[in-house]
């Protein structure tokens, strides 16, 4: 098997927590604690997890517009962290990122000729006005717009329009990764699987990669080819859609689908409940971060010490003591 | 929900967006969402018949500004004298036509002062972590701690010797006081533009434009800085105001403007002591401060509303 697009290992962000007489570092907030993953090419690699679990923090990290505490991210052979500022731009012409809240990521102020060229102006990438024109409308007919919204302002437009002058503005630069960060959770259902329908369109076409950040687990499960399940900074589960959902192995990731809501009243099932609150990152817990709400732990194994992520079956890693 | 909606989502994507005229150029929208602010345009109006008076107005109102005629002291507002005379019969019209020019150059001059050093200052604290941001703020709060009459009437002690016998004494007494007013108010734009800063940074447009390899005065130029003029161009106005007050303080304490030089302020302060029996010479003056202040800043609501694209009208 060839090397991945994308690989990571050891990731870890802390934000520190300023404060106290002389605004020295009191504490750290543990975003990513210690996440490994990796994207083949061409592949859909879900994240999901709920809110504050780090998984936007991890997608920021890739494309180092938070820089990473500690741990090593490669992509195509390249090491990320190691890149200097001119370097680091060529990189993003490789990956981009498509954000959640359409209306906060695009420029009120430019136009959609002018948000989507962006990136043909900053790395030159055409040559003269004609050819400028010529790849914009180019973008906006792939994503299902058309070239008379060129002219256009954001505001002219619907949340959902809105997300494909965001995707058409990542395509720009033909890149070979997109960080999806929760692309389809601002928008109404029928949109989102518009949206999503578009993703898969491209990803088609132009042979894409997306690391595909979400909550909801039933979009994952639809879009990605492999998903990773983040707990508190740590990934906890790994496995491909399928496996994931038909066996999950984790009991985290046990209560995460059973509450995943069935469309059928008919139906009735085994809630795994969980008891209590997401515990702080600032002080997580000691040993595996799960162990405070996990109906199946053992103490003092699961308190003192923190589970691997290791391979439980082909292709299923899982990171607890007992499964 | 997912996999439910097959239908191609590139092939027929509907757009509804009413019938309007295509290309509708930037700057025709917004002298189309200008000209709804009805006071505004009305500002308009009056503040270019202010400009247009005081610029071309001595030329057609031809009494000389220092003609003392002792025999129409305090004269109220007559066909010779429309808004009447001062204390030594000297025409008031004439004076506040050549006044006004002085007024409102050293406003709107003061105010191209203050805001230029405040966005730079603020642009450049809120854009920068850290040690410069630090430095620049506490900057900005030592000018803002300081006792303002006081060093001003230093200042010009000082300088104003020197400015006068190196560009002439109107001259030299404009750049200097035109200079100090500024000095004494960008802070306030300054904080304002760095605020904008701090939250714009963040915005996930900003971060996209990043992402796509933006360099840092990319960012600044094309993103940060035009989303973060609206409350500058108001603070902007305000300046203008505010500038033309402290002209007249200055010249009130007789380190303005020569006082044989009667600009607004000047006329105010030298009419206070005849409120009671010549209340024109104070009336016309103020009015004139008055509505170029007001004008100012319905104009700067009008715009600011303008040029946001957000704001549908």
């Amino acid at each position: 098997m060839s090397e991945p697009l994308l690989k990571v290992a050891k990731l870890t962000k802390e934000f520190p927590l300023k404060g106290g007489l002389f605004s020295g570092q009191i504490a750290s907030v543990h975003a990513v604690d210690g996440v490994d993953f990796h994207v083949d090419r061409g592949e859909t690699l879900g994240l999901v997890g709920e809110s504050g679990c780090g998984k936007s923090t991890t997608g920021r990290c890739v494309l180092r517009l938070i820089e990473p505490s500690s741990g090593e991210i490669h992509f195509d052979g390249k090491d990320v962290r190691s890149l200097k500022a001119d370097d680091l731009r060529i990189l993003r012409r490789d990956i981009q990122i498509i954000f959640q809240d359409p209306y906060a990521s695009l420029n009120p102020r430019m136009n959609v000729g002018a948000i989507v060229g962006e990136a043909l102006i900053i790395h030159q990438l055409t040559k003269t006005k004609q050819q400028f024109e010529e790849r914009v409308v180019d973008l906006l007919e792939t994503v299902g717009l058309r070239a008379d919204h060129m002219g256009r302002y954001p505001n002219e437009f619907s949340g959902g329009q809105r997300q494909r002058i965001g995707i058409a503005r990542a395509l720009a630069v033909e890149p070979k990764l997109i960080i999806c960060d929760e692309p389809v959770s601002a928008l109404d259902v029928s949109i989102q699987a518009q949206v999503i329908n578009l993703l898969e369109d491209l990803q088609e076409k132009f042979g894409l990669a997306y690391l595909f950040i979400a909550h909801d687990l039933a979009v994952v499960e639809h879009i990605s080819k492999r998903i990773a399940v983040m707990y508190l900074g740590r990934i906890v589960e790994m496995a491909s859609a399928h496996e994931l959902y038909a066996s999950p192995r984790h009991p985290y990731t046990e209560a995460l689908l059973s509450a995943v809501p069935i469309p059928d009243p008919k139906v009735k099932r085994q809630r795994v409940r969980l008891s209590g609150e997401v515990p702080n990152p600032i002080s997580p817990p000691t040993g595996c971060h799960f162990h405070t709400r996990c109906p199946i732990a053992q103490f003092p194994l699961c308190k003192s010490e923190a589970p691997p992520l290791k391979q439980s079956a082909d292709g299923h890693w899982v990171a607890c003591h007992f499964r | 929900m997912a996999g439910s909606t097959h239908a191609s989502p590139i092939a027929d994507v509907v757009v509804p967006l009413e019938g309007r005229p295509r290309h509708i150029s930037p700057g025709y929208e917004v002298w189309r969402k200008f000209r709804r602010h009805r006071m505004a345009v009305a500002s308009i109006g009056v503040l270019t018949l202010l400009t247009a008076a005081v610029l071309f107005g001595p030329l057609i109102w031809r009494i000389p500004i220092n003609e003392i005629d002792f025999t129409a002291r305090l004269a109220h507002p007559s066909w010779d004298h429309p808004f009447g005379t001062d204390d030594l019969g000297q025409d008031l019209l004439a004076r506040m036509l050549y006044g006004g020019r002085i007024s409102l150059a050293v406003g709107f001059a003061a105010m191209a002062v203050a805001i230029i050093v405040g966005v730079l200052i603020g642009a450049i604290s809120g854009i920068s972590r850290g040690s410069v941001d630090a430095a620049l703020m506490w900057i900005t709060d030592l000018f803002l701690a300081l006792p303002q009459l006081p060093l001003l009437l230093l200042v010009i002690y000082l300088f104003r010797d020197f400015l006068k016998n190196w560009v002439g004494p109107e001259g030299g007494v404009f750049i200097l006081i035109v200079l100090v007013i500024g000095a004494f108010r960008w802070m306030p734009v300054a904080r304002l533009v760095r605020a904008q800063f701090l939250s714009l940074r963040e915005k996930e447009f900003v971060e996209a434009a990043r992402a796509l390899g933006a360099t840092t005065p990319r960012l600044v130029i094309r993103h940060i800085l035009p989303n973060s003029l609206g409350p500058v161009i108001v603070a902007g106005t305000i300046d203008v105001a505010a500038a033309i007050i402290a002209e007249s303080t200055l010249s009130f304490l007789g380190l303005g403007f020569p006082p044989d030089i009667p600009t607004w302020g000047r006329l105010l302060f030298d009419a206070k002591d005849y409120l009671d029996i010549a209340p024109h010479w104070a009336l016309f003056a103020g009015a004139a401060i008055f509505l170029t202040v007001l004008t100012i800043n319905f104009i700067g609501d009008g715009l600011r509303d303008a040029l946001d694209p957000r704001r549908v009208m």
